[in-house]
Formats: C-alpha cells, sequence, structure tokens
C-alpha cells in the first residue's frame, strides 16, 4: 500500500504495511539509521523521533497512523533545542557508545521546549524512559542543564 | 576478562622497552606520510611490504593526521584515546586528528599483553598500547622535524612543534602538510624520545575532549545496525528453547508467505528467516513452526542448580589458595562469620543489540561488519564457517553500541551465525544478522551464576585470622580457545579472579573452587570475577569489622600494611567523603567497599536511602581510583560514573533464572536497566600517579554493589546474601 510520510520537511512516498513501524520505515526503507533499534517495544526511548513536535516511541508507532503527519528524526533535527543540546552534549563528552543518544536528544528537546528551565525531578519524570546501558546518565542530566543555560541567553 | 595475567607469558612486548615492535616510514598513496608498524620476526622486505599497507599513523599533504585504531570502541573512549596518545607526542593539533579502525591483523595490530591477537578486553586498551602509540607519534614528529629542518636549512634542534605548526627559531613556520613529502624519505628514528610527564599538553588534561561525540549527537556515527549495502538482506534465528536442544523439524510455508521474506534456512543455530527488511524477518519468524529436540538440552530450573550449587559448597574444592591448616586456624579464632552468598546470571543486554554483517562470494572473499572486540577471533571463525583461508576475510570494525563482553565472544556467536546464513544463501546476497532484544536477553552468553561460602575467623584483638573461601560456578573458559591459558590446574582464573590475591592480611588463607557443567553458554561480564569475588570479600568485612566493634575503614586500613596503593585510595575516598564526619539525612545510611581488578584500585563510599516503603535510592557515590598515569581524566571518570551505574542496575534487580531450561526473563520490563532516576550522583577522585596506566572501563564497576550492601547493613543490619536486592523486597 502507498504511504506519504513528511520526513524531515521532505514528502516521501513508501510502498508499505500501514502496520509497520515507523522505527523499520525511516531505518530500512529511507535509510534514516539516526533513530535506533534497542527493544523494539517501547521500553528503552532509543527509537524516539519527533512527530508533530511530540517525541514518540517510532518502533510503536504505526505508519498508518502517522500518515500526513510531520516527522523529525536526528537527522534533520535542526531546533534551537537541538543545537544546544548538541552542543552540551559535546562539551560534556556525554556520549559513551553513543548508542542511545539520538532518542535522548529528541527527548531531552521535548522536554525543555515544554519546560526550559527544567529541575532534576522534571528531568527524571521525562528521561526515565530512554535507557542508557553505559549509565551516562549523569551527563545527560548536566547535558539538558547546560543546554537550558545556552538556550537562556 | 583479565587476560592481562594470563597472557603475560606470551607478551610480545612489555610496558617498560615498548619499542620492540619497529616503525617503517614510506610515502602514501597520496604522498603523504605513512608511519607503519612492523614486527621483530618477519623478514626486513616482507616487513617494509606489510608496513606500506598496514600504517599506524597517516598524515595527510591537508595536514589530516589519522591514528589507526587497533581496539574496539564501544563506549569506553579508546578510540579517542589511541589518538590522544599519537596527538600529544607529535604535537598534533586535535582538531586535526581523526581515527580509523585497523583491519584485522594479529600480528601488527595485536594486543601487546594478549600475545599474538588482535583484542580488545580486560580493560587493557590503553595499557597496552601506552608505549606504542606514543612511540609512533613521537618518530613522527621527528621525522617532521627532520624534514623542515632541511627544507629550511637549519639544525633540528632549532625547530619545534606547538598544535600542529612547525616553526623554527629563525622565524619560518608550517604545517604538517607541506613536510610530509620529503619526511616520508627521511628515515625513521629507531629510539625516538617521548616526552617527560611534565611535557605532556593533552594526556592527563581534564579539559581533553573525545572525537566521537560530535557524530553521536547528529545520527551521523555509523554502526553495525546500520550498515546499507546494496542489496542486502535481513535475517534473525530462531533458536532454541532452551539451551541444546536442536531442530527437529520445521514449517516454513506461513513464514515464507509474510510479504518480504525471501529465504528460511536452517542453520547449526536454528532457522535463519531471511527478508527484504528487519521487520519482514521478524514478523516471518513470527509465523514458524518449530518442533524442538530437547533430548540434549539442559532443562534444569534455577532452584535445581542452586539446590546442586549449595551442596557442593559444602564439599572441598580444588584448591586456588592453600592455607597450611585452615581448620586449625578457624578453631584458633575467638569468633567466626559465616556466610552463604547466591549469584544469578546476568545478561549484558548492550543498548545495540547483537548483529553482524557478512558478504559472502562463495569461493573468492567474505567481508564482515560487526563490532569486532576480538577481531583475530571474529576472522578465524568466519573463514573456518565459510571455508575460505583467513586472508579472504576482511573484518570491517565498527563502532559498538555497548559490549560489556558480550562482543568477546570466543566463539564468535554473532560472527558465525551471519556468515551461516551467507553460507546457506550461497552468497545471493550481503546478510545483516539482528538479534531482538528477547533473543538477546535469552539467548545466553550469561555472567555465570555462582554460590559463594565464605567463613573468616577473628581473634580477640580483632585481626582476621582465618579465611576459607569455597567458590561454586561454571568455567568462563573451559571448552574454548582461551581454556589452554586461562585454566590451569582445573583453576579457571576468571572463576576466582578477584578472591586469590586478598589486599587484607586475613591470616590461613584458602580458596577452593567446584567448577560445575551447565548447558547454559557463559561469557565475560564488564568486571568478570570481581563482580562475585568483590561482593563476598567487601560485606564479609562489614560483618568482622562490625563483629569487632570496629570502624569499617579503620578496620580495612589496619589490615591494609601490604597493600599501600589499595590503603591509599580507601583514605582518599573517606577522606573526600568525610567518612566518619558526615551527619547523614534519616534513611540516609553510608557504605564502602575497596577492590582492585584490572590493574587499578577503587574504593567508592555510597549514601544509600532507604524508604519506609521499601524503596530505596543510591544518592551519592564518592570514589576514588589509581589507574597509574590518567591518559584522559574526564574518560577516567566518565567510566567510573558508567560502571558504577551498569554494577547498580545489576545488583539491584536484573537476574536471568531459567524454568525447565527456558529462561524467564525475556525484554526490559523483566530486566530492567538502571534508569535515570536510580543513577546516584557519583564523584570521581582520581590519585596522581606516574605508574603505567591501568585499566578504567572495568574497575568501577564490582566495588558499587558491596559499599551500596553495607550501606543497608550499616542502616539496617540487613545480610544481603543473594542477589539482586530486588528479591528482598528493596527496590
Amino acid at each position: 500500500m502507498s504511504i506519504t510520510l513528511k520526513v524531515n520537511g521532505e514528502t516521501k512516498t513508501l510502498d508499505a504495511d500501514p502496520e509497520m513501524p515507523l522505527l523499520w520505515a525511516l531505518r530500512d526503507e529511507l535509510n534514516l539509521t539516526g533513530t535506533k533499534f534497542g527493544c523494539g517495544v517501547a521500553l528503552c526511548g532509543a527509537c524516539t523521533v519527533h512527530v508533530d513536535g511530540a517525541a514518540v516511541r517510532s518502533c510503536q508507532t504505526f505508519l498508518g497512523d502517522v500518515e500526513g503527519a510531520s516527522i523529525t528524526t536526528i537527522e534533520g533535527f535542526e531546533s534551537k533545542e537541538a543545537k544546544a543540546l548538541r552542543q552540551a552534549w559535546v562539551e560534556l563528552d556525554v556520549p559513551q557508545c553513543g548508542y542511545c543518544q539520538s532518542g535522548q536528544i529528541m527527548q531531552a528537546a521535548d522536554l525543555l521546549t515544554s519546560t526550559p528551565k527544567p529541575s532534576d525531578q522534571d528531568i527524571n519524570e521525562a528521561m526515565d524512559g530512554n535507557a542508557c546501558r553505559c549509565a551516562s546518565y549523569q551527563r545527560i542530566r548536566a547535558g539538558i542543564h547546560r543546554a537550558a543555560e545556552i538556550l537562556e541567553v | 576478562m583479565n587476560m592481562l595475567q594470563y597472557f603475560k607469558s606470551k607478551q610480545t612486548a612489555d610496558l617498560d622497552e615498548g619499542r620492540r615492535f619497529f616503525l617503517k616510514a614510506t610515502g602514501g598513496v597520496t604522498a603523504g606520510l605513512v608511519l607503519g608498524i612492523t614486527v621483530p620476526g618477519i623478514s626486513s622486505v616482507k616487513a617494509a611490504e606489510n608496513a606500506s599497507f598496514t600504517p599506524f599513523i597517516r598524515i595527510a599533504p591537508d595536514n589530516t593526521v589519522t591514528v589507526i585504531i587497533k581496539h574496539l570502541d564501544k563506549g569506553q573512549g579508546t578510540f579517542s584515546g589511541l589518538a590522544t596518545l599519537v596527538a600529544d607526542e607529535l604535537d598534533a593539533n586535535w582538531a586535526d586528528v581523526q581515527g580509523e579502525y585497523a583491519p584485522a591483523d594479529a600480528k601488527l595490530y595485536n594486543n601487546l599483553f594478549f600475545g599474538e591477537m588482535q583484542a580488545t578486553g580486560g580493560s587493557t586498551g590503553i595499557a597496552n598500547s601506552f608505549m606504542q602509540y606514543r612511540t609512533a607519534g613521537a618518530a613522527a614528529k621527528s621525522m617532521l622535524i627532520s624534514a623542515a629542518a632541511k627544507k629550511w636549512n637549519v639544525a633540528p634542534s632549532d625547530v619545534t612543534i606547538d598544535k600542529g605548526v612547525i616553526t623554527s627559531k629563525s622565524g619560518k613556520s608550517g604545517k604538517f602538510g607541506e613536510f610530509v613529502a620529503l619526511a616520508s624519505t627521511l628515515p625513521v628514528p629507531e629510539k625516538p624520545v617521548l616526552k617527560s610527564a611534565e611535557e605532556f599538553k593533552l594526556i592527563g588534561n581534564p579539559a581533553h575532549r573525545r572525537l566521537d561525540s560530535a557524530a553521536k549527537t547528529t545520527g551521523q556515527m555509523n554502526f553495525t545496525q546500520d550498515v546499507q549495502l546494496p542489496g542486502m538482506l535481513v535475517a534473525v534465528v530462531a533458536r532454541s528453547p532452551c539451551f541444546g536442544a536442536t531442530v527437529k523439524s520445521f514449517d516454513s510455508s506461513a513464514a515464507m508467505k509474510v510479504t518480504g521474506v525471501t529465504n528460511v534456512v536452517q542453520i547449526p543455530q536454528g532457522v535463519a528467516v531471511v527478508a527484504k527488511g528487519t521487520w519482514a524477518a521478524l514478523k516471518g519468524r513470527e509465523a514458524l513452526e518449530i518442533d524442538w529436540d530437547r533430548s540434549k538440552a539442559e532443562v534444569r530450573s534455577t532452584s535445581d542448580l542452586l539446590a546442586e550449587y549449595r551442596e557442593l559448597s559444602d564439599k572441598p574444592g580444588l584448591s586456588a589458595t592453600k592455607a597450611n591448616d585452615i581448620e586449625g586456624a578457624l578453631s584458633s579464632a575467638d569468633k567466626i562469620i559465616e556466610a552463604t552468598y547466591e549469584f544469578p546470571y546476568l545478561a549484558h543486554a548492550p543498548m545495540e543489540p547483537i548483529n553482524a554483517i557478512a558478504d559472502l562470494k562463495p569461493g573468492k572473499s567474505l567481508d564482515v561488519w560487526t563490532g569486532s572486540q576480538m577481531q583475530t577471533v571474529d576472522q578465524f571463525v568466519a573463514a573456518s564457517v565459510s571455508g575460505l583461508p583467513t586472508d579472504r576475510v576482511k573484518i570491517h570494525t565498527k563502532f559498538a553500541g555497548g559490549s560489556f563482553g558480550r562482543r568477546a565472544n570466543p566463539t564468535s556467536d554473532m560472527v558465525n551465525e551471519a556468515v551461516n546464513v551467507a553460507v546457506a544463501l550461497k552468497g545471493k546476497a550481503p546478510i545483516k544478522l539482528v538479534w531482538s532484544r528477547e533473543d538477546d536477553i535469552q539467548g545466553g552468553y550469561y555472567r555465570p551464576m555462582y554460590v559463594h561460602k565464605l567463613k573468616a575467623g577473628l581473634d580477640d584483638k580483632g585481626n582476621i585470622v582465618a579465611w576459607h573461601h569455597r567458590i561454586v560456578g561454571q568455567s568462563i573458559v573451559q571448552g574454548t580457545s582461551f581454556e589452554a591459558f586461562m585454566v590451569k590446574d582445573g583453576i579457571d582464573a576468571t572463576s576466582v579472579e578477584g578472591a586469590v590475591e586478598l589486599p587484607y592480611a586475613v591470616g590461613e588463607h584458602q580458596l577452593e573452587l567446584h567448577t560445575v557443567k551447565v548447558g547454559v553458554p557463559v561469557l565475560w561480564w564488564r568486571s568478570v570475577g570481581s563482580t562475585h569475588t568483590a561482593y563476598v570479600i567487601e560485606t564479609m568485612m562489614d560483618r568482622l569489622a562490625k563483629a569487632a566493634g570496629q570502624d569499617p575503614v579503620a578496620f580495612r586500613l589496619a589490615k591494609m600494611k601490604n597493600s599501600p596503593r589499595e590503603a591509599a585510595v580507601l583514605k582518599l575516598a573517606a577522606e573526600k567523603a568525610n567518612w566518619g564526619n558526615t551527619k547523614l539525612s534519616e534513611n540516609v545510611h553510608r557504605g564502602v567497599a575497596v577492590h582492585k581488578s584490572f590493574g587499578s584500585y577503587v574504593a567508592q563510599i555510597a549514601d544509600v536511602r532507604l524508604n519506609a516503603d521499601g524503596t530505596m535510592k543510591v544518592e551519592n557515590v564518592v570514589c576514588a581510583i589509581d589507574c597509574g598515569i590518567a591518559v584522559t581524566p574526564d574518560q577516567v571518570a566518565a567510566q567510573i560514573e558508567g560502571g558504577i551505574g551498569y554494577g547498580l542496575g545489576a545488583v539491584m534487580r536484573n537476574k536471568i533464572t531459567l524454568n525447565e531450561g527456558e529462561v524467564e526473563q525475556s525484554q526490559f520490563f523483566d530486566y530492567e536497566p538502571l534508569r535515570m532516576s536510580d543513577m546516584p550522583h557519583v564523584e570521581t577522585h582520581i590519585v596522581a600517579s606516574s605508574a603505567a596506566p591501568s585499566g578504567v572501563g572495568e574497575p568501577g564497576t564490582p566495588v558499587i554493589a558491596p559499599a551500596v550492601a553495607n550501606a543497608i547493613f550499616d542502616g539496617t543490619g540487613r545480610e544481603i546474601d543473594s542477589l539482586p536486592f530486588s528479591q528482598h523486597g528493596l527496590v
């Protein structure tokens, strides 16, 4: 079945099953591999993308449900929050293996958009679904605070 | 894995000399300076050929310095660390430095601690390469200086390099690129002068940063999972529901009807479903029907194994350390403290599920892409399965999304499966083998399950006079190619690691091991033997301290007269945490632990909040580490933070259990990783040292569990003898 998506501002038409998770369409069909496969059941957040500006788990978002929606992946993510987070991540060397970090940044941006000055508790609540097996959490937390500071200027 | 010790006898170079490899220069294809390594024992002609094709450093006319990285980076920072060693000696401009993974070549890119094997493990990446990479950088610097001196007609002693700029006293200056063509024609200095510690600019600099962070924030970092090749197919494998079962028969008709599925083939590990995409492959696998033959499978339950292990723990085992008279020493003791500990199987669960890519041209060549932690083993296994000679097998090492030991598998299981599928399909397409998270949690290669029994005796002055320790568990290396090096007199060194040499005077010390055979595949898991031995030793130390009526830090220090580096980190952590003088909030308790692993010494002090509702939170950890020279201090801190988080998640709530041979956990809901809200604040203090660098990736992990357990013991008197904590109502 033909499905039209708007990904990173570009219109893409796929011949795919509407039940296919967005994750696999992005990775296998559109070669947007920055969005990661970690668990497939929305328990790790590695596959987080934005659909109409909100962070969602692409492994549990089905193509049929996002037809016509505006999808942003890490590759096309250029908001001011994205830039501040990237700057903070590099300043603090947040990533270790880095595999989860696309999802961490997409989720953290969602938090910063709604809560520009998040507390540690806000960060716990927003980020608890994004697992990092390297446990880079201390730096993710510091990175979010730092990005908030960058955005304030 | 502490192969450092096991392979010492096979070392081809040691740290003190460090220069028993030779450098050879050549003009590269783009007329840059290429420094290759050659190895003693290869004829000079062959060495020169090798050198031209196996560079160590490439400096291009555009000033880019490319450092060839022989180790896998799975998050621990070695990629940047090795580049740092070269860049510092070369005085390169860090912004012009990049890394590139080395091909598989055990003669040239071997781990100098492991003999002729290219492998990353045992926290040896920086340690084994410290002199090797620095020497290469220093040689390149010397040649660039000579080239500039020649061109400017000045004395080499009048030429200096700073941040990639070559300057003469006479006021001339230029960048590397201008001189590389000339430099490549000059002789390579046999013993280039290395910097003294005071001259380091990047090494030891807290502000120094990694090379790979930016690429990990944009989605550009390309892991094995992300590799796309023209015509590539994705394979998933249905593996046996319990370890050791085999396929009796299968029906692929429904699977073949799934859109996108191209093939269903049997391989030794199970039945592979091959499809045009990952989702189709997974759907196809769901539609498979397989009848398994369990006659040779492991079908025992965890309770059966525990009963057997506990029974064995009451019987004498093989001696790893023999006391003169352990029974006599125990009977002379004033007090005896005894405990039996149980440790579960643990999965590594790296964020990037297991995978490998095989592109086979039958009879001709095989290309393998994988986060290769042991290129030599992966290449050997790929060659064996494909029937090709090893020199036709190319290993493309990819950054790995974590490993924690899982990718250092002596059986190269992921490569083995990928190549088997490629062979079954006669090379019709490149094959990307993908494991799901369920496959990963249920797929074995776990940290083994262990039971420990420890009986320790105190005299009436609080001295330890007897230490009788017995360990029961599976061998990690038995039956693998590592057995010859790592099992001696029936003792698998990884089973008793961390318990052989104690930092404490314990009087009569006897350590025994029962090695049991269980059909569950096991593997090294970040910090290997120390994951369990440190817990037993360090929780026992607190129980003994309490029995002696002494403070846990003072009690330990009194017994560390022959362990100055352990004592130093313990004192440093105690001082930084203000041990004994801190007013903790209500319900917050404090515990300490110290342990040496992979050549490094770590002490941690954990503050743990125990809430009335049974929930707990480790709020703060003060850590002191002595890892010799800290090449990148910020990355040492990162590894301590991560190592603590990795150990803490496991000890809080992770276990793999079996029910009639079937693994009971399957996903992150029943094998839940540490979360943001669980992470303590970690403060890392690095002991200033001029000793050779030692391990960093693993030593932080084993210390956190006993530190937290000791805090709980301090606060409540509860002795937690079986892990994880969650099975004791602590969540």
